[in-house]
C-alpha cells in the first residue's frame, strides 16, 4: 500500500467532511455527441400508429480488456530520494498525513489545485486525453483545474516541483503516449504532489487505440481516487431517454460525461424508467410501444430482451433488487397501482402492497432489507418505506405535500428525491443518519435523480429554455454541472454501476 | 420538437375523428339503405303533396328519448350539439375526483353505452407536466379508472370499459402555461 492510498483512507475515515468548496461552480456544459449511426439501422418512415415498428438496435458493449486495469509505475529515479522521505514521515506518524488530511477536511475545504499537462505523445493522439481528464475532475467539484500551459510534458520529465508548486498547482499528472512495434498505444501516466516533491501514483496503460477516451477516464478516476480516497467515477455509464418528436425515443447509454453515446432501443412511443441491473449488463424499462406500459429486461452485451411484466393494466417501475436475482415494480392488475416483486424468470410474483390510494416508485435499499416507495395513501404523495418482503410501511417524508421519486444512495446513507414547494420540483437530500433534509439544486423543473456508484454525485432530469437536459449536482449540493445535448429532449437517467 | 409533439397530438385526434367519421359513414349509410326503400316508397306515394316536409319519422313522434334509435339516422354520437360530441372530463392538479361541471358529460356517455351494448370504450387518462412520470402514470390510470367507476355506476359493464394512462406522455397542449396544464389534466373517452 502505497502512502496516498493510506492517507486517503485515513482523510475518508474521519466521515461527515465537506467534500466540496463553498464557491459554486458556474453551470458547466459539454456536447453529448450524435449516436454512431453506424452501429443502428437507420430510422424508417413513420405509419399510422399500428402500423409503426419498433426499431430495435442492439449494443454491444465491450468487455474492458485487461489492459485498462494498468500497469503500476514505479517512481521515476529523480523522484525516489522525495518518496523515501516520505515514507519516513509516514513511518513516523507525519505531519504530512495531516497536512492532506487537512486540505480535505477542514470547514469550508478547498477544491484541490491540480494541473493536468498535454499528454506527450510521439504521434497524434485521436482524442485529446488530458483535456478529457481536466473536464472528469473539474466537473466532480472537487477538483480546481490549474493551468499547465499549452506544452506537453513526458511522462519521463524532471519536474520542477517548486515552479508548479508556486503556479499553485499543489498536485500534477503527466503522460506520455508512445506507439509500440505492434501497433498499440502505451500510455504511461505519473502523478506527483508538488508541495511534497514526490510521486503519489503512477501506472501503464496498454491501448489498441480506440479506448484511449476510456483510459483517459480510468486515469481520472485514479486521479480522484490519490487524492479525495473515494472511488472515481468516470469510467461509468449512464443510460438515459431521449425525445427527439412526438413519435421518435431512444434509450441510449454513454460515458458518464456523456461521450460515445450509443442507442440500445429506438421506438415510434415513450419509454420511461430506465435501471441498470446491478452488474451493468441489462437495463429494465418501460415501453409504450404496444399502447400500454410493459416492463421489459434488455441484455446490452446481446440486444436481446424480453417482457418481465406484461400483465393485464399498466406495468411500470422497475427497481433490481441488489442480488440481481429479482425486481420490484408496480401493476395494477389486481385494481390501483401496487408495488409487487417478481422474479427474473418470470415467477413468484408477490404483491407487497394492499392500500387503495397510489403505491408506485419501488427502490431497494442496498442493503436489501427495504423497500422505499411513493404513496399518497396520506392525501399527497410522500416516501413510505416497508420491509423488502412486505409489512407495516412507515413514512419517511414530512416536509411538505407533495415528495416523490426516492432513491437510496449506494452507501445507504443518502435518500434523495423530488420535493415540490410551491410549484417547483426540485431535489432534495435526506441525510438518513440525521435526518437533515437539504435541496440541492438551483433548477426548478426537477425529475428522476440517481446516483453515481460512489454517492456522492446525483444526475437528474430537468428542464432549462424548455428543453428537456441532464444537470449533476453534488450530494452535499456545492458542486452543480450541465449536460447539455445537440437536440432532443433528454430525460429520465440512471447512472450505471460502478465498471469492472 | 414541442412543435411536432403539438401536431401529433392534432394529427391524433384528426386519425380518431376520421375513425368516427369512417364508423358515422357506414352507420348513415347502413341507415339510408335501409330507409331509403321507404323513403322512396313514402315519396313517391306522397308525390301529391308538395307542401309537407316528409322525411323524419314515419312512426308517431312523441317518444322523446335517444333510444328511438331505429327510426333516427343520425348516431347521437357524431351529433356536434350533442353533449356526446365532448368526449374529455378534466381534473385539477394531483386530484383524480371529475371535476363536477363534467360529470354530465360522463353520464351522457353512460346513458349512451346502456342504450348501445355494442359499443365498447377505452378511457386515456392523462396527467400535466409537472411531477414525475411514474406517478403521473399512476395519477393517469387513476383519472381514467375514476371515469370508468361512474361509467359502471350508470350501468355499464366494466368490460367494455378499457382504461390506459398515458401519464404525462402525450400532453395534448405543449405549453407551461396554467391553461395548457389544466387542458392536459384530462381523461378521453374513445369509442372502439
Amino acid at each position: 500500500m502505497n502512502r496516498t492510498e493510506r492517507i486517503s483512507r485515513l482523510a475518508y475515515n474521519r466521515g461527515n467532511m465537506p467534500l466540496f468548496p463553498a464557491d459554486r461552480d458556474p453551470p458547466r456544459s459539454f456536447r453529448i455527441s450524435a449516436s454512431r449511426s453506424s452501429s443502428t439501422p437507420p430510422q424508417r418512415p413513420q405509419g399510422s400508429l399500428r402500423a409503426r415498428q419498433l426499431i430495435i438496435a442492439s449494443v454491444v458493449l465491450a468487455r474492458a480488456p485487461f489492459s485498462w486495469l494498468g500497469r503500476r509505475l514505479a517512481p521515476a529515479p529523480a523522484q525516489l530520494a522525495a518518496a523515501a522521505l516520505t515514507m519516513l514521515g509516514l513511518l513516523a506518524g507525519s505531519p504530512v498525513r495531516a497536512q492532506m488530511t487537512v486540505e480535505i477536511t477542514g470547514v469550508g475545504s478547498q477544491q484541490f489545485p491540480i494541473a493536468v499537462a498535454n499528454f506527450f505523445s510521439d504521434s497524434a493522439l485521436p482524442e485529446d486525453m488530458a483535456a478529457v481528464i481536466r473536464a472528469d475532475l473539474a466537473r466532480s467539484g472537487m477538483f480546481r483545474i490549474v493551468e499547465a500551459g499549452p506544452n506537453p510534458i513526458a511522462e519521463s520529465a524532471g519536474v520542477n516541483f517548486p515552479d508548479w508548486k508556486s503556479r499553485g498547482a499543489d498536485t500534477l499528472a503527466i503522460a506520455s503516449a508512445v506507439r509500440l512495434a505492434d501497433n498499440r498505444t502505451e500510455i504511461r501516466y505519473r502523478l506527483y504532489d508538488s508541495v511534497k516533491g514526490n510521486q503519489l501514483d503512477g501506472l501503464a496503460y496498454l491501448s489498441s487505440g480506440a479506448d484511449l477516451r476510456r483510459i483517459a477516464h480510468r486515469i481520472a478516476d485514479r486521479i480522484y481516487e490519490s487524492l479525495t480516497g473515494i472511488k472515481g467515477v468516470f469510467s461509468t455509464r449512464i443510460a438515459y431517454v431521449v425525445q427527439y418528436s412526438a413519435s421518435r425515443y431512444e434509450l441510449q447509454i454513454a460515458d458518464a460525461d456523456g461521450a460515445n453515446p450509443l442507442t440500445a432501443l429506438k421506438s415510434p412511443e415513450f419509454i420511461i424508467s430506465p435501471t441498470w441491473s446491478p452488474d451493468g449488463n441489462s437495463l429494465a424499462y418501460v415501453s409504450f410501444e404496444k399502447h400500454k406500459t410493459v416492463v421489459y429486461l434488455h441484455n446490452l452485451a446481446t440486444g436481446q430482451r424480453r417482457a418481465i411484466a406484461s400483465f393485464p393494466g399498466s406495468n411500470s417501475g422497475p427497481a433490481f433488487s441488489p442480488d440481481g436475482r429479482s425486481m420490484a415494480l408496480v401493476l395494477t392488475r389486481d385494481g390501483n397501482s401496487e408495488i409487487y416483486t417478481v422474479g427474473l424468470d418470470g415467477g413468484n410474483l408477490r404483491r407487497l402492497t394492499f392500500d387503495p390510494s397510489i403505491d408506485t416508485e419501488p427502490v431497494f435499499s442496498p442493503d436489501g432489507a427495504w423497500i422505499y416507495f411513493t404513496s399518497d395513501r396520506s392525501g399527497g404523495p410522500q416516501i413510505y418505506r416497508m420491509p423488502a418482503a412486505g409489512g407495516d410501511a412507515q413514512r419517511v417524508t414530512f416536509q411538505g405535500d407533495y415528495n416523490i421519486s426516492p432513491r437510496i444512495s449506494p452507501d445507504g446513507k443518502s435518500l434523495a428525491f423530488i420535493a415540490r414547494r410551491s410549484d417547483q420540483f426540485q431535489v432534495a437530500v435526506i441525510d438518513l443518519a440525521s435526518e437533515q433534509q437539504l435541496t440541492i439544486t438551483d433548477t426548478v423543473r426537477d425529475e428522476a435523480p440517481t446516483f453515481a456508484p460512489n454517492s456522492r454525485l446525483i444526475l437528474y432530469a430537468t428542464e432549462v429554455g424548455g428543453r428537456g437536459i441532464l444537470a449533476l449536482a453534488s450530494t452535499d449540493g456545492r458542486a452543480r454541472a450541465r449536460l447539455s445535448g445537440p437536440n432532443g429532449d433528454v430525460r429520465e437517467p440512471t447512472w450505471g454501476p460502478f465498471s469492472k | 420538437m414541442m412543435l411536432l409533439s403539438f401536431n401529433k397530438g392534432v394529427s391524433n385526434v384528426n386519425t380518431l375523428r376520421v375513425a368516427f367519421l369512417a364508423v358515422a359513414v357506414a352507420f348513415v349509410a347502413a341507415g339510408c339503405s335501409t330507409t331509403k326503400l321507404d323513403d322512396s316508397a313514402a315519396a313517391s306515394s306522397t308525390k301529391a303533396a308538395p307542401a309537407p316536409a316528409p322525411a323524419p319519422t314515419p312512426a308517431p313522434a312523441p317518444v322523446k328519448q335517444v333510444d328511438s334509435t331505429p327510426a333516427t339516422p343520425i348516431d347521437p354520437l357524431n351529433d356536434p350539439k350533442s353533449i356526446l360530441a365532448r368526449r374529455s372530463v378534466y381534473f385539477e392538479f394531483d386530484r383524480s375526483s371529475i371535476n363536477e361541471t363534467d360529470i354530465a358529460v360522463v353520464e351522457a356517455h353512460g346513458r349512451y353505452l346502456v342504450d348501445h351494448s355494442a359499443r365498447t370504450v377505452r378511457i386515456e387518462g392523462n396527467c400535466d407536466e409537472r411531477g414525475g412520470r411514474e406517478y403521473n402514470l399512476a395519477l393517469g390510470q387513476r383519472r381514467a379508472d375514476a371515469v370508468r367507476e361512474r361509467l359502471k355506476v350508470l350501468g355499464v359493464s366494466v368490460s367494455r370499459v378499457e382504461t390506459v394512462s398515458l401519464g404525462k406522455e402525450k400532453p395534448r397542449n405543449t405549453g407551461h402555461t396554467d391553461a395548457a396544464w389544466a387542458e392536459n389534466r384530462r381523461a378521453d373517452i374513445v369509442y372502439k
